[in-house]
């Protein structure tokens, strides 16, 4: 009986797999046709002839090893300097009160319903201002304060039990020291959450890197695609690899912290 | 995810504790203060400054170089008659109006499913459902530009094999703002579903089997029970698709860059082309602010039914 009532849900479970699948299945295995044969009628499946000579194309011709040193420089950079900031920001917000840290906090939270892009001319200007315009450091300072990060932290120290705090100031320890050595180890488990979904942002992002970078030795790899596909004739043949070739890191990294995403409480957080 | 609007006096506190807070008052305002003080500092540069900045330039001529002029409201008036502007907008309003309950029905359903104790296969299917959130939006724009072409796609291949006419996905307007909010909803659908699924899972269980035990059906228990202990997850999904949809921008560059022509030019391509390909920061500005200013109400407006379906 138990097995008859699951047939339709296991049913529609997988028949939406396979439409989400399908896409990036097909995408994939098209980056393995040879050029002729990705727009011969009938159209296949799998390639007839598998090659890797639309990697090979796209490798050398595009500076991949600098887009890709350009895009981990800005992503672990950013990722680094969000972290440690959203600690210290959302510890602050969760043990300490004074109006004006309510204060503050209601502003970090309009950062969410106002985010850069409705600003985006003149925050262009600001960055360009401070001489920051076709540097990686224009992407990197603009990007550190997030308010998913800043909650998450915060949402975490507010289960931190006071009298730990109180325990460590009776012993001695100043404000900072407590804060470093041992609020901060305690929230190791944020810290990687965080850690992943600010790598995934950066390593996504798009407007920003399209607004402050002009010279393409600084680009970053979803600017490279932006130029392939924003050419009069894509070639489909190097786009597609190339694609494929930018998803790798994020691929990896999933791959690695698979159960920290996926059982990720961010309920508290929002998204970026 | 109410948020306080007036800010409150720290509330008295017990004697004893209030005594060592008054020992430690010093430490108490320097440490926090020091604590946040770069974010303040980033907050007012990258947030506040450009927000005052975007006002100033939205009543001059500014464009980006040389000199600016107060122009007072020209850019407003010039904007409010310029018909790519409403045209941006509307698009905008339609494309988040159908993509709000499109993202919120999909991964809620898909939260369904994967939380459900008959379905089989729950844990592939889930990193499935999960793999376009690694996706750039670049990415994915470019992914189903290839399985969309119009005469290229494996999807028009697949129809004119069966004997079809094979749609005009890239040259039909309304045809290609559904296949903006087909990949808008696959791509979204991972974050949304993974808070669902948290939400789901801190159901109680004992509810449910009550319920099932006094004879309501699934759905019943479902619009019952399970979906009025959402609310505060629902809320926040309808509140976030809803500024993330109002802001699309990188899927569509890829996908088809607002095509055919400008027909699906959604509000921050306009702003951006109107800013940097025109280099008209002062006009651009001003549509700025007004994005600006329907984006706060928007917010406001779900903040207030929030709230008061916490009073409920």
């Amino acid at each position: 009986m138990k097995t008859l009532r699951a047939v339709p849900s296991t049913v529609i479970l997988w028949v939406l797999a396979a439409a989400y699948i399908f896409p990036t299945a097909w995408f994939l295995l098209s980056s393995f046709k040879p050029g002729f044969e990705l727009f011969s009628l009938p159209l296949t499946l799998f390639p007839e002839t598998w090659t890797v000579s639309g990697y090979a194309t796209a490798w050398n011709r595009f500076d991949f090893q600098q887009y890709f040193l350009n895009t981990t420089i800005v992503a672990v950079t950013t990722t680094a300097l969000t972290v440690f900031v959203s600690a210290m920001t959302g510890y602050a917000f969760a043990k300490y009160k004074a109006w004006w840290l309510k204060a503050f906090f209601i502003c970090i939270l309009a950062t969410t319903m106002l985010p850069t892009e409705v600003i985006m001319p003149s925050s262009f200007i600001v960055v360009r201002d401070l001489g920051m315009y076709d540097t990686l450091a224009g992407i990197i300072v603009p990007s550190i304060i997030t308010a998913t990060g800043i909650f998450m932290f915060r949402q975490y120290f507010a289960t931190v039990p006071d009298e730990l705090m109180e325990a460590a100031r009776i012993d001695g320890v100043g404000e900072f020291g407590l804060f470093l050595r041992i609020m901060l180890p305690l929230a190791k488990p944020i810290a990687v959450v965080l850690a992943i979904f600010s790598f995934q942002w950066r390593w996504n992002d798009y407007i920003w890197p399209l607004l402050i970078l002009r010279d393409p030795d600084r680009y970053t790899l979803q600017i490279a695609l932006r130029s392939i596909v924003g050419a009069d004739n894509i070639d489909w043949s190097v786009l597609l690899s190339a694609s494929v070739i930018s998803l790798i890191p994020m691929i990896v990294l999933f791959a690695i912290f698979q159960r920290q995403i996926m059982s990720a409480d961010i309920n508290s957080g929002l998204k970026d | 995810m109410s948020t306080p609007t007036t800010q409150a006096v720290p509330a008295a506190v017990g004697s004893t504790t209030a005594q060592r807070r008054r020992r430690t008052s010093r430490s108490h305002t320097v440490a926090p203060l020091a604590f946040i003080a770069v974010a303040v500092v980033l907050f007012a540069l990258f947030f506040l400054w450009p927000g005052a900045l975007g006002l100033m330039y939205s009543f001059t001529d500014y464009r980006g170089v040389g000199d600016l002029n107060f122009i007072g409201f020209e850019n407003y008036q010039e904007l409010f008659a310029d018909e790519d502007f409403y045209r941006s907008l509307s698009r905008t309003f339609v494309y988040t109006a159908l993509a709000v309950p499109a993202h919120y029905v999909v991964s809620l359903g898909i939260a369904m499913l994967l939380t459900s104790s008959l379905a089989t296969g729950k844990t592939p299917a889930r990193v499935i459902f999960f793999l376009p959130w690694l996706i750039s939006p670049i990415v994915a724009g470019v992914i189903w530009r290839w399985l969309f072409g119009e005469s290229f796609g494996v999807v028009n291949f697949v129809i004119t094999s069966i004997g079809g006419q094979g749609p005009n996905w890239q040259t039909d307007p309304t045809l290609a703002l559904i296949l903006i909010l087909i990949v808008g909803t696959w791509g979204g659908t991972a974050f949304n579903m993974l808070l669902f699924i948290a939400a789901i899972r801190n159901v109680p269980r004992s509810y449910l089997e009550a319920a099932e035990i006094d004879g309501a059906s699934a759905w019943v228990r479902f619009r019952r029970i399970t979906l009025p202990l959402l609310a505060p997850t629902s809320f926040m999904v309808i509140l976030l698709t809803t500024i993330g949809s109002m802001k699309e921008f990188a899927m569509i560059q890829a996908l088809n860059a607002g095509g055919p022509g400008t027909q699906n030019r959604l509000i921050v391509q306009y702003i951006y082309q109107t800013g940097f390909e025109r280099a008209n920061i002062g006009y651009a500005s001003a549509a700025s602010m007004v994005l600006m200013v329907i984006l706060i109400v928007i917010a406001l407006i779900q903040l207030r039914f929030d709230r008061r379906r916490d009073l409920s």
